[in-house]
């Protein structure tokens, strides 16, 4: 896998530069990619881009979106990202986060459920479940490298990544996105002890879909954050870790899709 | 050139090494037995007061969670030191004021240690390397932010004298800071900090009169990184005022059998082994680093100075070892090939290296050694200026 070429499209969001990209048009999605920052390539976009107008958005710090000083968490970013729909004229969109950008999702619902038709979190981060001894989200920084490939990919080949065809430029968004993702989840690692506090706000459509085979975050963890959001449903896709949507594409597309529908 | 005695207090007593997976973070602790760790506890100390008689200072360091380092808290090893010893300086380098919940504490530790000892403590500050970040669970992208800003705030509760001020700063948040006491040296002891490739910072410790330290590197970085330092130092008229520093493994010798032996068994420290995932956490480099490390370019600061043959650590000014006059002249070559410097920092003991060993080199170096460069020529500025 390849960083992807995209065009480049900067807005400015209250003296903020958000990377945004826009394919199709029709109903609206917003889509707050993952960490790994390589959802705009799935073909499952260009394909719901034939009837929708979607919303490629990266948080601050990620992508080529400005990372301002004063920010220190998805609480901080959510704002931000409600300030982007909003200046983009963004008609209840659909909102879709992948795992960090999940937790970025679930931000946005809780503070303005209201300005969204639906929400999809896959492999999502962001809320504690059990007690302080509880491992509810592996931690990817203190374990062997060979460990952590094997807890984020049922097939932890997947995480050779070959960054040899890629440009400075390209290799800058990688380790920043690495960067920004320990910026933003370091301590408390990797959710916001308010967030499940705050999850009975959402009061719209609500689908989870997780890898099977996640082990940063694992079924029950998907299944127990479900729980936290009235009438939220839940799905897994087979033969997938901690990314189905780059994993396993179609089969994420389907249950992607069908929600949506 | 003032000569500083120095060991990081190693547990050295492990299973063979090819047998760990890390020295660092992770290491259990049963591989730990509490009755040889008091034996060294004492034993290191023992050594730091022979220094004192030898008249050597002593350095002291802390790491956490490592094998490598059982000095967990250099404060408590200073503070014995302040009561047991009584005439050399006695340097914390440093406290890892990045890594620890409250400037205020530090401020109030290193007074009371310079009040103890009369005056003799030298205050280093440190960003913490990279494996420091897992223990002490700080943000590994703003170690840099943090660490300035806890040295201004403990610069400034220690020559703060007219009653309690508040602050509100980006890391710590803290009221009526009023310190009792304050140091027993005014305005404040001297500050050091460490460096090893951001020359911004280390011109920045330069123009504030703090000392700089560096260690375990090749010659020609060392002269890169001392040349920045005097291109922006200003004498501002601390204590120490200023200058610069540099650690070396050092053994000396009756004969150079004895020396290599010694030497070698130094070079245990170089060789301390961790996952890979402690040597670079996220955001503690600048990106630009992590973009060579993508291309497999970068591999970590101290990667360099491993698996290196002990000739070529000798030639670098890393590792010097020999007979007295042998040791002399190889001080001098390094001082001459930097551009002088004014602390040698002796790491004398490292690993195995046992207590008798260790004394003879201290004992060696402190009498036939050290008067051959005791008056070697500080650091000037380049641009001398008055103190402030």
């Amino acid at each position: 896998m390849s960083v992807a070429e995209r065009t480049a499209s900067i807005v400015n969001v209250h003296g903020i530069d958000i990377d945004v990209e826009i394919r199709g048009s029709g109903a609206p999605i917003l889509l707050i990619p993952s960490e790994e920052g390589l959802e705009a390539q799935l073909p499952v976009i260009d394909e719901l881009a034939k009837t929708h107008n979607v919303v490629i958005a990266f948080p601050p710090g990620f992508g080529r979106s400005e990372r301002p000083d004063w920010m220190s968490n998805p609480d901080d970013l959510a704002y931000v990202m409600l300030d982007l729909a909003s200046q983009l004229g963004l008609e209840k969109p659909a909102l879709v986060g992948f795992s960090f950008g999940g937790w970025v999702a679930a931000e946005m619902a809780v503070k303005n459920a209201g300005a969204f038709s639906k929400l999809v979190l896959v492999g999502a981060v962001g809320v504690k479940i059990g007690g302080p001894y509880d491992v509810d989200i592996q931690d990817l920084w203190v374990q062997h490298p060979a460990k952590v490939a094997a807890f984020k990919w049922a097939d932890p080949e997947k995480a050779n990544r070959d960054y040899s065809g890629c440009s400075d430029e390209e290799l800058s968004i990688v380790a920043r996105n690495v960067e920004s993702f320990a910026r933003f989840g370091w301590e408390p690692y990797m959710h916001n002890p308010k967030l499940k506090h705050r999850l009975h706000r959402v009061s719209i459509p609500t689908h989870l879909i997780w890898g099977d085979k996640d082990g940063v975050v694992t079924k029950d963890y998907g299944r127990a954050f479900a729980g936290l959001i009235p009438g939220a449903s839940f799905e897994t896709v087979a033969n997938a870790g901690h990314y189905p949507q780059l994993e396993q594409p179609e089969a994420f597309a389907k249950a992607l899709t069908k929600f949506l529908r | 050139m003032q000569a500083w005695h120095f060991t990081e207090m190693p547990y050295p007593d492990l299973p063979p090494l090819d047998t760990l997976s890390t020295m660092r973070v992770s290491i259990p602790s049963k591989l730990y037995d509490p009755k040889i760790g008091a034996e060294l506890y004492n034993r290191y100390l023992d050594e730091h007061m022979l220094a004192d008689e030898l008249g050597l200072n002593m350095l002291l360091n802390e790491h956490h969670q490592t094998a490598t380092c059982i000095n967990t808290c250099a404060p408590l090893s200073a503070a014995i030191l302040a009561r047991q010893t009584s005439k050399g300086r006695i340097c914390i380098l440093g406290n890892p004021v990045a890594n620890r919940a409250d400037p205020i504490r530090i401020a109030e530790e290193m007074a009371m240690i310079d009040c103890i000892s009369r005056g003799r403590l030298d205050v280093g500050f440190v960003r913490g390397v990279p494996y420091e970040i897992f223990a002490a669970n700080t943000n590994p992208t703003q170690t840099v932010e943090r660490l300035w800003e806890g040295i201004d705030l403990v610069s400034k509760a220690w020559t703060t004298t007219n009653g309690p001020f508040n602050f509100e700063g980006k890391f710590t948040h803290k009221r009526a800071i009023n310190l009792w006491p304050r140091p027993y040296q005014t305005p404040h002891p001297a500050i050091w900090i460490t460096g090893s490739s951001d020359i911004e910072n280390i011109k920045r410790a330069a123009s504030r009169g703090f000392v700089f330290a560096t260690f375990l590197q090749p010659h020609e970085k060392v002269k890169w990184m001392f040349d920045g330092y005097r291109s922006a130092y200003r004498d501002t008229g601390l204590p120490g005022g200023g200058g610069t520093a540099y650690m070396p493994l050092v053994y000396t010798a009756d004969s150079d059998e004895e020396a290599e032996k010694g030497a070698r068994e130094l070079t245990w420290y170089l060789d301390a082994k961790s996952e890979p995932q402690y040597r670079n956490p996220p955001g503690y480099v600048p990106v630009e680093y992590n973009v060579q490390a993508l291309k497999g370019t970068f591999t970590g600061r101290t990667d360099a100075m491993r698996k290196q043959s002990i000739e070529y650590l000798r030639d670098q000014g890393v590792i010097i070892y020999g007979k007295p006059d042998d040791v002399a002249k190889q001080i001098k070559r390094l001082y001459g090939l930097v551009g002088g410097f004014d602390h040698l920092l002796m790491m004398g003991q490292a690993g195995h290296l046992n207590h008798e060993m260790t004394k003879r080199s201290m004992t060696l170096f402190a009498k036939e050694v050290y008067p051959q460069v005791k008056d070697l020529a500080r650091t000037r500025p380049l641009e001398a200026q008055a103190a402030e």
